[in-house]
């Protein structure tokens, strides 16, 4: 089977939905210990304080995840699920390489920089 | 309320919310930040942040039963993903600017022109006449029909890839997938067929959600204990939609689902306005 994009978008849905999976997988198990430490602890979203930097930077999640506390398991489940459409694109960056359109080489690179410079850019 | 209590209703109602908008192919998105905002008075930024995580898990869990099906394009998705990524960028940061009454009235007019947008009859316009700038991008295809291979090809490439960069803002801005704006963009703009457009759509979807997702990070958006019964909701009713959608009456639901959406509008329209 030579490349074609029927064939870059069955391999990219396949790992698109893998991603998924498993970051479902991550956040169900955080969520359940999550309750389970602090199910009387009263719940409070209505003021609008920020999350803390344990769960809004990834060096945060990646401390956290060391002591497995739930809340950070949960962050983790969520970067791998923002990294799974990330991913996607890089796949396709990859799969018009394989093609050799230059054109879409270059259209997709684009996109995934614009991803990556959204996802590591600190002001 | 208790944290247990608390998350088991909102995966509950997610789950609803996932369910009717797989159903009525409006997307499950669009209806849950009026729902944690209005029924659970959850501050409008946590609710975007909930709501784009959600967007993301139905979008790349969906993309296998679409591309199956073969009507999908990934030139043109990716193509366009150029404008819907730079609007995204550009919406996440004024929704770290606006005031929380602007970002609810937008909301609230997104709300009633998308039901708008679903109640209305359309008009599939198919065209093979060779536009050039498409041509030269390969913004073309062809996709299966009972008669064989339909071929398309885009027109009017600088004014869908205009109106991408809209549908790329208000994702970014309110935590949604666009996916009405993005379907006219392809269907009304570049006269795309409609199966073409709302699958490559949804695709297009994820990618753009994940342009503004480190920075609502990075502001302190995703607040995990109210992320998780949201997502894990809203992606288990629209997997269960999805797969109900065959014998699910389509026409009543989206009627339904459209009031909903009307309703919750006015509601949001009317109580930023209050708050100014």
């Amino acid at each position: 089977m030579s490349w074609n994009d029927k064939r870059i978008e069955i391999w990219v849905a396949i790992m698109l939905r893998t991603g998924v999976l498993i970051a479902a997988a991550m956040v169900l198990i955080g969520g359940v210990l999550y309750v389970a430490q602090s199910h009387d602890r009263p719940s409070d979203y209505r003021q609008f304080h920020g999350e803390p930097a344990q769960y809004s930077t990834l060096r945060g999640a990646a401390t956290g995840i060391r002591t497995l506390e739930p809340r950070s398991i949960i962050m983790l489940g969520l970067l791998v699920l923002i990294a799974t459409p990330v991913a996607r694109v890089g796949m396709c960056v990859a799969g018009f390489l394989l093609e050799r359109d230059r054109l879409y080489v270059g259209v997709s690179g684009l996109v995934l920089l614009i991803l990556l410079y959204s996802l590591f850019w600190h002001r | 309320m208790t944290e247990l209590w608390f998350c088991i209703i909102i995966f509950v109602s997610s789950l609803g919310a996932g369910l009717l908008g797989a159903l009525s192919g409006l997307g499950g998105g669009v209806v849950i930040v009026p729902l944690l905002t209005i029924v659970f008075h959850v501050d409008i930024h946590y609710a975007i942040g909930a709501s784009l995580v959600s967007v993301i898990a139905t979008s790349s869990g969906a993309a296998a039963a679409y591309v199956r099906e073969g009507f999908s394009n990934i030139r043109i998705g990716m193509f366009l993903e150029i404008a819907t990524t730079f609007g995204a960028l550009f919406g996440a940061w004024l929704t770290t600017k606006a005031p929380t009454q602007i970002i609810g009235l937008i909301f609230g007019i997104v709300l009633l022109y998308s039901a708008y947008v679903s109640l209305k009859v359309k008009h599939e316009v198919i065209t093979q006449e060779a536009d050039a700038l498409a041509m030269k991008l390969r913004l073309l295809g062809s996709f299966p029909t009972e008669n064989g291979e339909q071929a398309y090809v885009g027109q009017r490439v600088p004014l869908g890839f205009g109106m991408m960069w809209m549908a790329g803002v208000l994702s970014g801005l309110l935590g949604i997938g666009s996916g009405a704006v993005k379907v006219i963009a392809m269907d009304q703009a570049m006269r795309l067929p409609f199966k073409v457009s709302t699958t490559t759509s949804n695709f297009m979807i994820g990618v753009t959600a994940a342009a503004s997702a480190g920075l609502y990070l990075r502001s302190g958006y995703l607040a995990p204990g109210l992320v998780m019964p949201v997502m894990l909701g809203v992606l288990g009713g629209s997997l269960i939609g999805s797969r109900l959608l065959v014998r699910a009456p389509v026409r009543t639901l989206k009627v339904v689902f459209s009031l909903l959406i009307i309703a919750m509008g006015i509601e949001m329209i009317i109580n930023s306005v209050r708050r100014m």
